[in-house]
């Protein structure tokens, strides 16, 4: 049987068990004169049968299904003849995808030599043989855990307790995934970065000021030599994003301001979701927006009073990102600002303060952590922004703070970096992997100073 | 003024308990309260308020009903009643702390020292200013101790140099009898100091406005008896220099620190009068069946 169908199957399994463990816990409970005489509640008993018949079932599935192919590869290559066995783990991986396809029935048997189709028979028998095996031994698994619980369904075993701690063992497990993805990615990227390094010096990639990926695919290759500095690219990134900030910071948190103290309640009523609704555009559309009608703007305009301005532009990248931003520092300031008790306004405006005094004072700076969070969460869609700057700001990696000058952003980079063919270990793309490490330390240093600030600045109001 | 009579007393503990308006059976003509009459003695000769034919509604819901009275000048009144009888209500018309309240509508008269409190011209800022409030909940900002207190006087400017507000802020720290507990930490974040030391902080920063009137909205019902105690102390001590409105749900309270006790009841004014009056011979049968903990 299929796992796609084990699946399913252990669940429904594990339902029966539910409810088979409900209705033996009240028939348990009812000579005695009622629920209140067990130690837990029925629902406990039903679900840690339920627990037993699922989880050691869904273990031994994951372990067969995480083993079963490299068992499988061990045996089928041990019964090839002895004199073609491989010699390297490339020449293993060559036969066994030979003969894997020879037993899926993409190869015709008869053009391969004889101990391959021999293998691919074997390999054919062994994988049905193992989906028999292991259907049987998780369905065995899954009945011998229901019928152990239905067991100890009695009055005065406590199911409770064991139910909430597997749930507790369950809530780590997932929060355990979490942390080891995040450092699993990170420990990747860390590797790839390294490769770069051997290849392209660190000093180079930070300090130097041009940035120009194409490297010779050929030896004998002219002018594509490869610059790695990544000095253009975070200049760049820092300027889009500081004028996405100039914009959203004020905006977003002004009009947060007003939706909170001053608007009258229809007012607030639409114009927060409709503002929220600037989150939900697409980011492409967006992009289009900024190039096709903010940047020529800004030309014409920059023209009219005589500056020289690019038809892409990092102003138009940024203007139109700092809308896009707009929403998360709005929406997350007027959470907290509400969130600011009203006891405070009260005992302000009673000594006298003004509506905007009490703002500025008293709410403001209780509001300010959750305030700056708001802040930092934009700052973050904004340097990790990359569709907008492609279509707006363009790919050429000038070094420049002139906002009105075509500028490129890290983000872009790593994304026509790994567009297209791509030699993975050239120094081109590994690169992208360099940068996606700095912007990783970049972000995360702004999180902990931002969090430094917080900490030292906040008021707590509780 | 502690005069109470000890049967009284034992039942006014009673109180608090937020039962329905009973009908008593023995006079069931003086349970009905006609609008506007208030017995006992609303009015005074030269008051700091004078309030006249006072209602106030939220939506269509009255919450006070032609209210007429006088609160003199250094007086401490007190207002007492059930649950819901619209005595904070009233009490937060006299710094109109209602107005940020979009339904509520207030008619009538309030005039403070002859000017019109609610005159479309008037500066609330001002108003508020002269008739300072605490509240149920101490309520400090989450700031230093200092900058509590010293909050009112910068935004209105009454010190010109720091040396004038450290004045300020010492002062106004001894007036509410917090300046020995206080002076060593004035940096020390006010919401780390006990309830009670947080009410009095309410106090210090209420009079570093320099108000003429103090409004207090059940001031000691968060606090325990000692921190309680404290507070009626310095509530005392200020009656000479200020003029004091203190809603409470505590009989011996007002007992102990008002001059006049003003009864509400339904958004009604029942009685007004001498405080020891009107626990000992209250003239209006709702009075009486109130403050022996007929219903609370």
């Amino acid at each position: 049987m299929q796992t796609a169908n084990l699946l399913p199957l252990v669940l429904v399994l594990a339902v029966v068990a539910y409810g088979l463990a409900y209705m033996r816990s009240r028939a348990v409970a009812a000579p005695l004169g009622g629920i209140r005489n067990l130690k837990a509640l029925p629902v406990y008993y039903a679900s840690r049968a339920a627990l037993w018949c699922a989880i050691p079932a869904l273990i031994v599935l994951a372990v067969w299904a995480g083993f079963e192919g490299k068992v499988i590869q061990g045996i089928v290559i041990a019964t090839l003849p002895q004199d073609t066995w491989p010699e390297s783990p490339g020449q293993a991986s060559l036969i066994l995808s030979q003969i894997s396809n020879v037993a899926a029935g993409n190869l015709n048997p008869e053009f391969v030599p004889e101990h391959i189709a021999g293998a691919a028979s074997v390999l054919e028998a062994m994988e049905s043989q193992s989906e028999n095996f292991k259907a049987a031994l998780v369905l065995l698994v899954a009945v011998a855990g229901a019928g152990f619980a239905w067991t100890r369904v009695a009055p005065h075993i406590n199911a409770r307790l064991n139910v909430e701690t597997t749930l507790r063992r369950i809530f780590f497990v997932c929060a355990a995934l979490a942390v080891l993805t995040t450092a699993g990615i990170v420990f990747s990227v860390i590797l790839e970065t390294v490769r770069f390094f051997n290849r392209v010096p660190i000093s180079e990639f930070l300090f130097s000021t041009s940035w120009s990926p194409q490297t010779a695919l050929r030896a004998d290759q002219v002018g594509s030599d490869g610059a790695f500095g990544v000095i253009p690219l975070f200049t760049g990134t820092l300027l889009i994003s500081a004028i996405a900030l100039l914009v959203a910071v004020p905006v977003g948190l002004l009009s947060a301001i007003y939706l909170s103290e001053y608007a009258s309640k229809r007012v607030r009523s639409t114009a927060k979701p409709v503002m929220e609704m600037l989150a939900g555009i697409p980011t492409v559309v967006y992009g289009f927006f900024a190039a096709l009608t903010v940047a020529p703007f800004i030309r014409d305009v920059a023209e009219m009073v005589g500056l020289q301005a690019s038809s892409q532009s990092a102003l138009a990248a940024g203007l139109v990102m700092g809308i896009m931003i707009v929403p998360f520092v709005s929406s997350l300031s007027d959470d907290v600002i509400n969130a600011v008790p009203q006891t405070m306004r009260d005992g302000s405006l009673a000594l006298g303060a003004t509506q905007s005094e009490t703002m500025k004072k008293v709410i403001f700076p209780a509001a300010l952590p959750g305030i700056i969070g708001g802040i930092l969460l934009a700052a973050s869609r904004a340097i990790g922004e990359t569709m907008i700057v492609v279509m707006a700001a363009g790919l050429a990696a000038n070094l420049t703070a002139n906002p009105l000058e075509s500028v490129t952003t890290v983000t872009v980079q790593i994304a026509t970096l790994l567009v297209g063919d791509q030699e993975f270990d050239s120094a081109k793309t590994l690169s992208a992997f360099a940068l996606g490490m700095l912007l990783f330390l970049v972000t995360l240093l702004l999180n902990v100073i931002a969090l430094k600030i917080v900490r030292k600045y906040r008021e707590q109001y509780e | 003024m502690n005069t109470m009579n000890p049967s009284i007393a034992a039942k006014a503990n009673m109180q608090d308990q937020g039962a329905e308006i009973p009908v008593p059976a023995d006079r069931p003509e003086d349970t009905i309260i006609e609008e506007g009459r208030t017995v006992g003695k609303p009015f005074v000769d030269d008051p700091k308020f004078k309030l006249r034919n006072v209602s106030v509604s939220y939506g269509s819901d009255r919450a006070i009903k032609d209210i007429s009275l006088d609160i003199g000048r250094n007086e401490v009144i007190s207002f007492i009643g059930p649950s819901g009888c619209g005595k904070s209500t009233f009490l937060r018309c006299l710094n109109r702390m209602n107005d940020s309240i979009d339904i509520c509508r207030v008619e009538g008269q309030l005039l403070l020292d002859d000017e019109d409190v609610y005159h479309s011209k008037r500066d609330v800022v001002e108003l508020r200013a002269r008739v300072g409030m605490v509240f149920q909940k101490p309520n400090p900002f989450p700031k230093s101790i200092y900058d509590n207190v010293a909050y009112g006087p910068r935004i209105h400017g009454l010190a010109n140099r720091k040396s004038d507000l450290d004045e300020i802020v010492e002062n106004s720290l001894r007036k509410a009898g917090l300046w020995e507990e206080a002076k060593d930490r004035l940096d020390s974040v006010a919401t780390g100091m006990s309830g009670g030391q947080q009410q009095r902080l309410c106090i210090a920063r209420a009079i570093a406005v320099s108000p003429e009137v103090i409004l207090m909205d059940e001031p000691c019902s968060a606090l325990d008896p000692i921190a309680t105690a404290k507070v009626e102390e310095l509530i005392s001590e200020m009656s000479e220099s200020y003029t004091i409105v203190i809603v409470t749900h505590s009989m011996q309270q007002a007992a102990r620190v008002s001059r006049r006790t003003a009864y509400f009841h339904l958004g009604h004014l029942v009685e007004v009068n001498e405080t020891d009056k009107v626990f000992t011979s209250p003239e209006h049968q709702l009075t009486e069946s109130y403050i022996t903990g007929r219903f609370g």
